[in-house]
């Protein structure tokens, strides 16, 4: 059933998908990052208006599919002219769709800090934005960084959907093998270990780092 | 230095601060007393605006800090506040605490800034801790470097929001004695405490408020010794 020698064969073609596969998460996590700030900033807002909607953003992105929401980026917005190769495409989708996830992670994270934090350092005169990059956000961050790791675990393996626009990432390629050998079982299992290797390292490096954040605290 | 002119501030329906009106001389150190939810809290932070007044006009330095286009955070830098509970940036050395605002704020280089923490810190008597992590120091410590973190701006008035109620007993007088040194060196001060010790040997006026407003108001010694209101009287009678 197994074929380890066609696997191996296919072992370079494969691991190139893979590359193509972290590249996209890469840029997903970016973008979904610097979005993610942001909404959470709009939920925490003085402005009833921009926590509305903040909030409606993320209940509707977390509320659907990601799946759907690719096909919405790459196949219906070409409709209202806004035509995006298929990389950037996913980039944008997976990145809206973690930055929605991001933002409560990173809202959760800003108000576990002490209110006399930002009143400390208001009553020092520092601006709303001093405030959050110097005293509010530099705290966050060792609280916000273990669930901000798993979240890029989750991308390693929802990249996989850019798939579906002919991406030639790592479930793409397998797929192309599978159907030129008719190898399903091995070129499958193989792929599923490789997204695995790839998930599993990712997460023992942020452990290792989450325990670096703890000594230094 | 300070004006106060019937001010109000309410939460939701709840009237914390029925129309307060007093006057603060520079270099003057006042006292405010008052049972728990008078509202003395609030006062001091309406001081700098960390509570917005619901009615009413404020004067700092000759500036009108209620008025709709005044610029708050320049209002903030003149006015340095110690909290109850420190309020220390936990992710920065003692050092850096300190440095931080004239840093950022003030826009003063690091060496400037680091050379004015370190001559506070030595004021406080703490100079062997500039580099030590908030969380290594005792109580009275920390409040110690939220007040040299509060001058390091050098502010023309320092607010204190019971600076000593958040201590051990034992840790009390540490901190008692840097604000008596600030007394003398004639810094307009502004506390909320329940020290009476400090109140009648440093205060220059003290301020009784209850029900949210202004009850009595005289030196200590008439405070004290003699005083006229009927509430007065009983809140002195249970904590003295």
């Amino acid at each position: 059933m197994f074929d380890f020698e066609m696997l191996w064969s296919n072992f370079p073609y494969l691991l190139k998908g893979a590359v193509v596969s972290l590249q996209v998460t890469v840029f997903s996590i970016i973008f979904g990052i610097i979005l993610g700030l942001f909404v959470a900033l709009g939920r925490l807002s003085g402005a009833r208006i921009i926590r509305f909607v903040c909030a409606a953003f993320v209940e509707f992105i977390r509320g659907t599919p990601l799946l759907v929401q690719i096909y919405i980026v790459y196949f219906a917005l070409p409709q209202l002219g806004v035509q995006l190769d298929p990389i950037p495409a996913g980039v944008l989708a997976i990145g809206i769709n973690s930055g929605a996830y991001n933002s409560e992670i990173f809202r959760g994270g800003i108000q576990s800090i002490d209110k006399g934090q930002t009143e400390a350092a208001r009553s020092q005169g520092m601006t709303y934005w001093q405030t959050m990059r110097y005293v509010i956000l530099p705290q966050a961050l060792r609280r916000i960084i273990p669930p901000l790791g798993n979240e890029f675990v989750t991308l390693i393996k929802d990249s996989s959907l850019v798939s579906i626009m002919s991406v030639h990432e790592l479930t793409f390629r397998a797929k192309l093998v599978a159907a030129r050998t008719y190898n399903y079982f091995t070129m499958y299992i193989g792929t599923a270990i490789i997204y695995f290797i790839m998930t599993f390292i990712t997460s023992k490096l942020l452990g290792l780092l989450e325990r670096r954040l703890r000594i230094s605290d | 230095m300070i004006k106060v002119d019937n001010l109000h501030k309410y939460f939701g329906r709840l009237e914390v601060l029925k129309g307060v009106n007093t006057e603060i001389k520079a270099g003057e150190v006042v006292v405010i007393l008052g049972p728990s939810g008078s509202g003395k809290s609030t006062l001091l932070r309406c001081l700098n605006l960390l509570e917005k007044p619901t009615s009413g006009k404020i004067w700092v330095d000759g500036q009108e800090v209620t008025h709709p286009k005044v610029n708050i955070y320049k209002v903030r830098e003149e006015i340095g506040m110690v909290f109850q509970q420190f309020n220390l940036y936990p992710h920065l050395t003692v050092l850096k605490n300190i440095a931080l605002a004239p840093i950022k704020v003030r826009q003063k280089s690091k060496e400037e800034a680091d050379s004015i923490a370190l001559q506070l810190l030595d004021r406080v008597g703490l100079s062997e801790k500039a580099l030590s992590y908030p969380r290594q120091l005792s109580g009275g410590q920390q409040q110690r470097v939220a007040i040299a973190r509060a001058m390091a701006m050098q502010p023309k008035v320092m607010l204190f929001d019971e600076p000593t109620s958040a201590l051990d007993p034992e840790m009390i007088s540490e901190v008692l004695n840097v604000m008596k040194d600030l007394a003398s060196e004639g810094i307009t001060m502004v506390c909320v405490t329940h020290e009476m010790g400090f109140a009648r040997e440093v205060a220059d006026r003290v301020l009784f408020i209850d029900g949210g407003v202004i009850v009595e108001e005289g030196r200590p010694s008439e405070i004290f010794n003699n005083p006229k209101s009927e509430r007065t009287q009983l809140f002195l009678s249970k904590i003295l």
